[in-house]
């Protein structure tokens, strides 16, 4: 009884700090720099909000109604500047970088969390260079992968070269959600594990990976969104044949880089909003699963902060 | 037995984070071995500090795409570092609960949204805009100021609302007891206690500008002459590679790469300076 009454007062004294509105405008006008600064900071969000807003909206008025049946036919031809094929590469392109990137950047990331000694200089190497290839440029490693997948291995402008770059370009986002992944995992799992006889190896493989598979899925879903979005790394590593490719050593365009093209050409303007819809929905698509699996990150590990 | 497979498969997750090492080397080595031949042939004076760009006459200097790019960098930040730290403010600071589940969502959307996208939604409504308000043909330093100063907003809001977040409550609570209003506790004392977190977001956004590539070659009209005022179209060292990567040979596709050469150092040097604030701040 008295804990409620006492709960009470406090609720009350809480009341008595806030401000009502009118107090609020008489400390506004006292003080006019506090209300400038508001109006500042109000009109920012604004801004940004609708800068966005009409990006969004722009880009669905004009290209939902472009979403013609013809621009899915199976075929490429001129007259439809069809985007079936463009979509098939692109999943073809994502599935393929992230077989390349994921078991690489998991076991980095083991290494980094689990095997690494306090003091391994390799690892404040792994981190340098992590954080390096972070800040490249797209177009830098469109250049690389042009360099040495396209011309040095002699892969042509295909598939495998332009997987292979988007593999590197995303390999520092899948090792830092894995590893942050794996380090929230708690030491009893390790401990338990190692209690009941199991070896280092069965222990990271059996216990710890699991429980961290939330975040790793959260890294590979990031992966996905920089792949997707990617244009200047493609454009002269796979190449712009707007086909199904016969081989990972065929040239196939992505939909962003479809949409470079189309845009650029100035013949396929509605197509290109068309593009633009597709494009935005895979985005939203995919930040509507990463909040999802964050959601659920944030529950696992005790509700939210 | 196990003993063996427990030992190959270290040095198996040994190899894996070794991948990311071998990955800088080999485009260091590819970038340079591949651009400073070229730059040693046309001479690093005649090639950083040229001003005509002439691949059809062999004359290759790159100054008017340092220019191009320091001017439209420049442009982003006058539009997105106060824009990006007002708006972090904001969704620190001031944003009610229910507001800020939808303003979250859709910043994070905007640092998803590809660049072709951005590019595209600038040549067919800020093109067009530029051209009318302002005269010229629409395709200059502004344009593509303005459109990379929205596509930095992201990427500074989300480092600068972390930084201001981080903040000891303390201080800000210190503030309003010492009489000062919200306004005044969150800018006088908040926001210079995340100095530095906000100033890791800005560089982040320089880098973010210096390197895109392909809303800026969609608006910015890229002429390889030196800058002749700010509705001038202008050509970035991006764009430069992406223009005449296609059809390049020879001599004028090593000086391609040698802009790309540049560009990476340029990127270092931001990486260099990121990570040095980042080192300060976290003793």
């Amino acid at each position: 009884m008295e804990k409620i009454e006492k709960q009470r007062e406090t609720e009350k004294i809480v009341g008595i700090n806030q401000q009502t509105q009118k107090e609020k405008i008489a400390a506004y006008k006292e003080s006019p720099l506090s209300f400038f600064l508001w109006i500042l900071v109000l009109l920012a969000a604004i801004f940004t909000m609708s800068t966005f807003g009409l990006l969004v909206t722009y880009i669905l008025v004009k290209g939902v109604p472009n979403l013609t049946p013809s621009l899915f036919a199976w075929k490429y031809t001129l007259e439809n500047a069809s985007m079936m094929p463009a979509i098939i590469n692109t999943i073809l392109m994502t599935i393929l970088s992230l077989l390349i990137s994921m078991p690489v950047g998991i076991g980095a990331a083991i290494y980094l969390a689990e095997y690494a000694q306090k003091g391994n200089k390799l690892v404040g190497i792994v981190r340098i260079t992590a954080e390096t290839l972070t800040g490249i440029p797209s177009i830098v490693y469109g250049l690389f992968g042009a360099l040495f997948f396209v011309i040095t291995l002699k892969w042509k402008l295909s598939l495998m070269s332009g997987a292979c770059t988007l593999a590197i370009m995303v390999l520092p986002v899948v090792m830092r959600t894995t590893e942050e992944a794996l380090l929230s995992v708690p030491d009893d799992y390790r401990t338990g594990s190692f209690g009941l006889g199991a070896g280092k190896l069965r222990t990271v493989l059996r216990v710890v990976l699991p429980s961290a598979i939330p975040g790793i899925l959260s890294g590979g879903i990031l992966a996905i969104g920089r792949i997707i979005g990617e244009t200047a790394a493609l454009i002269y590593t796979a190449g712009s044949i707007s086909e199904v490719p016969n081989s990972f050593f065929d040239s196939a365009r992505t939909l962003a880089v479809h949409m470079y093209h189309l845009s650029k050409e100035g013949l396929y303007t509605n197509q290109a909003y068309a593009t633009a819809v597709v494009l935005l929905v895979f985005v939203l698509l995919i930040n509507y699963l990463s909040d999802l699996l964050a959601n659920k990150l944030s529950k696992a590990s005790g509700g939210e902060k | 037995m196990a003993k063996i497979k427990e030992k190959v498969m270290e040095i198996i997750f040994a190899f894996t984070a070794c991948v990311s090492i071998l990955s800088v080397i080999l485009i260091c080595i590819f970038l340079f071995v591949n651009g400073v031949p070229a730059i040693e042939k046309i001479g690093l004076r005649n090639f950083l500090l040229g001003t005509t760009w002439k691949p059809s006459m062999e004359v290759f200097g790159i100054l008017p795409m340092i220019m191009g790019s320091f001017y439209v960098t420049a442009g982003a930040l006058i539009v997105g570092v106060p824009v990006g730290i007002l708006t972090a403010t904001f969704m620190a600071k001031f944003c009610p609960p229910q507001l800020y589940k939808v303003l979250k969502p859709c910043i994070n959307l905007m640092a998803g949204i590809p660049s072709v996208v951005y590019g595209f939604f600038g040549l067919c409504v800020m093109v067009p805009m530029t051209r009318e308000l302002f005269g010229g043909d629409g395709n200059s330093i502004l344009t593509a100021s303005f459109l990379l100063g929205i596509m930095i907003l992201p990427t500074i809001i989300g480092v600068s609302e972390t930084a201001i977040r981080a903040v000891p409550e303390k201080y800000y609570q210190g503030a309003l007891a010492l009489g000062a209003t919200h306004e005044r506790s969150v800018f006088l004392t908040v926001l210079p206690a995340a100095k530095s977190g906000i100033l890791a977001g800005v560089i982040l956004g320089v880098g973010r500008a210096i390197g895109e590539t392909m809303a800026v070659i969609m608006v910015a009209g890229n002429q390889p002459r030196m800058p002749k005022g700010i509705l001038a179209g202008v050509r970035t060292l991006t764009a430069n590679i992406v223009q005449e990567m296609g059809y390049a040979q020879g001599l004028h596709r090593d000086a391609l790469i040698a802009t790309g050469v540049v560009l990476f150092v340029f990127i270092l040097m931001i990486n260099l300076i990121c990570s040095t604030i980042k080192g300060r701040e976290d003793k």
